[in-house]
């Protein structure tokens, strides 16, 4: 199916990291309000580093690839490292996505902002509101269908 | 393997219908508005073609308009009705909530314009009930649109007690009957329908070619103004090679329907039972009064899109509801009209069969189905939820 590039079918039909964390110390819950998707992000943190990451996604294959792409970019990355993850650079790792399918990959920035979030207040750790404007905020995407209905 | 499971969306072209089309592409090619012979051995089959389809829905050759489609011939039906309407003071449009967008788009676009749109609930079951229509229907009621069969959950609308309603209360009554037509008997006299919309590619017929029923006298006016084919009411050449070819598809499903649809009807029984076994999921639209071929079904915790990539993968084409693959990030209006919630409208999927199926295929999707619905569950943070109590089943 050529709606997707290889690589986002890799990562939707290889999906790295997924699963769950027992015994995380930060977990990120996130949903798309309109699309209905929704990301569970789970984080093991040592030293102000991701040591570990899993997820779990309800949703399309944007959704999934996304979500995949998104752990493999900041496993073993310092916490402010994988505060900078944005869904440009997740989507540009994935070799681009169909525009009016974006939507569904933008909770993957948004799942890891809420795990670290949690870890964060869990630890009382001190944090800027400014860095987690995805995860504090709930946000519309727009975008422009494509094809029609059978 | 390979099995094609979206009938609903379009079909195979039928080696009769290939070798009509090709006869009038290379034999026939000749225009039938021209006074030559060759000309007017092209309008030969255009009548004959006309004559075949008015035969297949018992109507009139003379009340058969050659469209693009059934877009165009539910744009053309609904126009023409309002307007003529307006004319006369009535401005009130009556139709479902599980109507195609060929429909629901041409009815919001009169309500810009000023038109009063209702829009009939249908029960859980995907069916509209005559009653509520009786309730609504008014003497400023210009126009009633009720589909025959749904496209998406495969429903078949109570169409001739809503066309007697219609009757008795003067109104106009248009069907959307491209589901219906060469799958299921249609009869225009029986419906009681003004105006009725077929679409060649969904029985076998080539793409961008239908038909629209309008009975004598009921008001019609062309979407498209140029010269005098079809009566004035649809300018262009006539596409011949397409309507030979939607007329050959069309008298051979109607041939062959009762073999098919028992045949379908079989397979479905199949398809039905065996994904019934999959827990927490739930069969869409009417188990009795559905099409033969439409078997749609909500799995609880997992979403369409991915559910159709991996099944696209194992070789199966379907179709699904889903808020990700509507292209409007909203789930299908049908679904949420038969009372599915967004969440567990988003995990829906449709497969439509057609003649060319096989129980093997039926036994080769019975087999990945259950596989990909499991795997998809078994990362998805819903089911997890769902199956710890943090969540309460819905299906
Ligand atoms: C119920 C219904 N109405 C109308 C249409 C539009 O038909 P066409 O594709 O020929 O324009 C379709 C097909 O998608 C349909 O299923
Ligand atoms: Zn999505």
């Amino acid at each position: 199916m050529s709606l997707y590039s290889e690589k986002v079918m890799d990562h939707f039909r290889h999906p790295r990291n997924v699963g769950i964390i027992e015994d995380a110390d930060g977990v990120g819950e996130v949903g798309n309000a309109k699309c209905g998707d929704i990301m569970k992000m789970y984080i093991k943190v040592k030293d102000g580093i991701l040591t570990d990451v899993k997820f779990e996604t309800f949703g399309c294959g944007s959704a999934i690839a996304s979500s995949s792409m998104a752990t493999e970019m900041i496993k073993g990355k310092p916490l402010s490292e994988a505060l900078t993850l944005t869904n440009k650079a997740v989507t540009e790792a994935l070799g681009g996505l169909p525009a009016y399918k974006l939507h569904c990959s933008v909770l993957a920035e948004e799942a890891v902002q809420a795990a670290v979030l949690d870890y964060y207040k869990r630890n009382n750790i001190p944090y800027d509101e400014a860095d987690f404007k995805c995860a504090l905020c709930a946000h519309a995407h727009d975008h422009d269908g494509e094809g029609g209905e059978s | 393997m390979f099995v094609y499971a979206d009938h609903a969306a379009t079909t195979k072209i039928r080696p009769c219908a290939l070798r009509a089309y090709e006869a009038a592409a290379q034999e026939t090619y000749a225009n039938p508005s021209s006074l030559h012979s060759a000309g007017q051995r092209a309008k030969e089959i255009l009548t004959a073609c006309r004559e075949d389809i008015a035969r297949a829905l018992n109507a009139d050759p003379r009340e058969i308009y050659f469209t693009s489609g059934g877009s165009e011939s539910d744009n053309q039906a609904i126009l023409s009705a309002a307007h003529a309407g307006a004319r006369k003071g009535k401005k009130k449009l009556i139709s479902t909530a599980i109507e195609h967008h060929a429909v629901l788009h041409t009815l919001e676009k009169l309500q810009r314009e000023g038109f009063e749109v209702v829009l009939l609930p249908v029960g859980g079951n995907g069916i509209v009930d005559p009653a509520s229509l009786e309730r609504e229907i008014d003497e400023n009621t210009a126009l009633v649109s009720v589909m025959l069969a749904n496209n998406e959950i495969g429903t078949i609308q109570p169409v001739e007690e809503i066309g007697a309603i219609c009757k008795r209360h003067g109104v106009l009554f248009h069907t959307d009957a491209v589901q219906a037509v060469g799958h299921i008997p249609v009869d225009v006299k029986a419906i009681g329908c003004d105006y009725l919309a077929l679409s060649a590619h969904k029985f076998g017929g080539p793409k961008g070619v239908g038909a629209l029923y309008a009975k004598t006298g009921a008001p019609l006016s062309p979407l498209i103004e140029g010269g005098a084919q079809e009566k004035n009411k649809r300018a262009g050449t006539e596409d011949l090679p397409s309507i030979a070819g939607m007329t050959a598809a069309l008298k051979e499903s109607i041939a062959d329907m009762g073999a098919t649809s028992k045949l379908l009807r079989h397979l479905q029984d199949k398809l039905i039972a065996g994904l019934s076994a999959i827990p927490h999921c739930a069969l869409n639209g009417d188990r009795e009064r559905r099409l033969p071929g439409n078997t749609s079904f909500c799995f609880e915790g997992i979403e369409g899109e991915s559910l159709l990539l991996l099944l696209d993968d194992a070789g199966i084409c379907a179709s699904s509801g889903s808020a990700c693959t509507s292209g409007s990030l909203d789930p299908s209006h049908v679904l949420l009209a038969i009372g599915r919630v967004h969440d567990v409208a988003h995990g829906s999927l449709r497969l439509t069969l057609g003649e060319e199926n096989t129980e093997a295929d039926v036994d080769y999707m019975l087999e990945k189905i259950p596989e990909v619905v499991a795997y998809l569950r078994s990362f998805s943070p819903v089911w997890r939820d769902l199956q710890q109590g943090k969540r309460a089943y819905i299906l």
